[in-house]
């Protein structure tokens, strides 16, 4: 007679699934490409990934302790978000980027609205926001790969000012051998932490799909046709780190599955209007950031139909 | 005369902090500390002068036409305000720019005329405009400061914190007054529950 008949209410089969195992699987997918910013950028970038962690945890643990909530700091996600910013610097900043960036992250975008699952934009990258506008030289620092620190442009800022002679090879794109942010510049390791992340199922495919989708098709679009160019785009930039890691974070992105292709065609649409259009060379950043603003709304018109409820 | 008039605008109901009012030229020209006090100056006057007028001549104006009555009293202390900065403080003027005949609209001008003055005597509107006036003075000059403290280094064009300091440009630009304005009213918040418990 153990084993006794229970009737409890549902659900009856729960996902093993934890705030700190997703977190996990992030930092686990993100390493490769960090690891790739430390050996094009050097010792600097270390250092600066360490410093943002670091802080980010700090931080977190000192709001927490300061409001006399549990503190969480083993769950992961401070150190998701320290990393996420680090890789979103460029090689050559100053200590107090990082140290400035993750506190405002987490302090600010993170803590204030009410702490994990309650933010409205992606802390990372609010605080990338911030910095942009705050220290646009010290942020704009790009520096060229190799022990040398020699300071170089974007591809996307050669683009931009029609210098595309100069532009590195597709393959150096690919693998990172290029100026950028320190963690933003391996496509093809960011990719292969993407689809371990969908794998494992801590991401749907649709918002890196879509968003990138949506690029390639406006870029192509906008180039006159030119395929290369467009597929081209698509490797330089925070593109993939954005769309990959940045776009589908669960509390500023939608819910629903029609709402996160909504949400991804609007920042894709958003991406490549700024690279064409707008001031900055990159508009990967303001786009999800003002999809992450959006997603209440899409989240509203996209909510699926209760099952046996009336038809609208 | 009760004192309480005059101080509630301060803290208790600053029009700022705790009424929200008037947000416009609260976020728009606390770029520095210097506009902000001018600003609140300049708002401080014609408050106070709109409410002494409106007071005096509440028993003649219709109810239905109020508020374009106390649309026209104000714009006429506005106007004459405006002439003065001019006249006197050059760089101010330029400085503070459209927002200037704005002070027109300021919600915080109206809602004093619509709930105080119009139903009160002479002394005390002028009393209760000049409380709410140096109330929206404070905050502005509070908010100019940490705006310009943060953003340039420097309080009233003092420099402050040293040449190592880097100035985080975003608290000079339109996001940082949502930030601070933000972050101040939590403070506030805070202190007052702290208090009242």
């Amino acid at each position: 007679m153990e084993k006794l008949l229970r009737v409890s209410s549902s659900p009856h089969i729960r996902s093993q699934a934890t705030v700190s195992s997703i977190m996990r699987d992030v930092v686990i997918a993100l390493v490769p490409a960090t690891l790739a910013g430390i050996y094009y950028f050097g010792m600097n970038a270390a250092i600066i990934t360490v410093i943002s962690i670091l802080t980010a945890v700090l931080a977190e643990a000192a709001v927490q302790k300061i409001r006399k909530k549990e503190v969480t700091i083993s769950d992961y996600s401070a150190v998701v978000t320290g990393l996420l910013l680090a890789m979103n610097l460029p090689a050559s900043a100053p200590w107090w980027i990082p140290v400035i960036g993750a506190i405002f992250a987490i302090v600010v975008v993170k803590q204030m609205f009410g702490g994990i699952g309650s933010n409205f934009m992606n802390p990372a990258l609010a605080a990338r926001a911030f910095l942009v506008v705050s220290w646009p030289i010290e942020m704009t620092g790009w520096i060229a790969p190799g022990p040398d620190a020699v300071s170089t442009a974007t591809p996307l800022g050669m683009m931009k000012e029609g210098a595309s002679e100069a532009l590195p090879s597709l393959m150096d794109a690919m693998i990172g051998n290029i100026g950028g942010s320190m963690g933003e510049t391996s496509a093809l390791l960011l990719i292969l932490g993407g689809l371990y992340l969908v794998y494992r199922g801590v991401i749907s495919y649709r918002i890196p799909v879509f968003y990138v989708g949506t690029v390639f098709v406006l870029t192509f679009l906008f180039n006159g046709f030119e395929v290369y160019t467009s597929f081209y785009s698509l490797f330089v930039g925070g593109l993939m780190l954005g769309a990959i890691y940045m776009a589908t974070d669960y509390s500023s992105s939608p819910m629903t599955a029609r709402g996160q292709v909504v949400f991804a065609i609007g920042a894709g649409l958003l991406t490549a209007l700024i690279r064409v259009y707008g001031g900055y060379p990159e508009g990967v950043q303001f786009s999800i950031l003002l999809m992450n603003v959006a997603t209440p709304i899409i989240e509203r018109y996209t909510a699926p139909r209760v099952f046996g409820g009336a038809k609208k | 005369m009760d004192i309480k008039i005059f101080t509630k605008g301060l803290y208790k109901d600053n029009p700022i902090f705790v009424q929200l009012l008037g947000m416009c030229p609260t976020l728009a020209v606390t770029t520095s500390a210097i506009n902000g006090l001018g600003m609140g100056l300049a708002t401080t006057a014609v408050l106070a002068s709109s409410n002494v007028v409106i007071s005096m001549l509440r028993k003649v104006i219709p109810d239905k036409v109020r508020i374009p009555a106390f649309i026209v009293v104000i714009a006429t202390f506005v106007t004459i305000i405006g002439m003065v900065l001019e006249g006197y403080f050059v760089d101010l003027y330029n400085a503070l720019g459209l927002f200037i005949p704005l002070i027109v609209v300021n919600c915080i001008i109206l809602a004093r005329a619509e709930t105080f003055a119009f139903k009160n005597g002479i002394f005390s509107s002028f009393l209760d405009g000049l409380g709410m006036g140096l109330g929206f003075t404070i905050a502005l000059l509070i908010l100019g400061s940490v705006r310009e403290l943060l953003g340039a280094g420097s309080i009233f064009g003092i420099s402050l914190l040293g040449a190592a300091y880097k100035p985080a440009l975003i608290m000079i630009l339109p996001p940082g007054a949502f930030l601070a304005l933000g972050i101040l009213l939590a403070i506030n918040n805070v202190i007052k529950q702290k208090s009242a418990a």
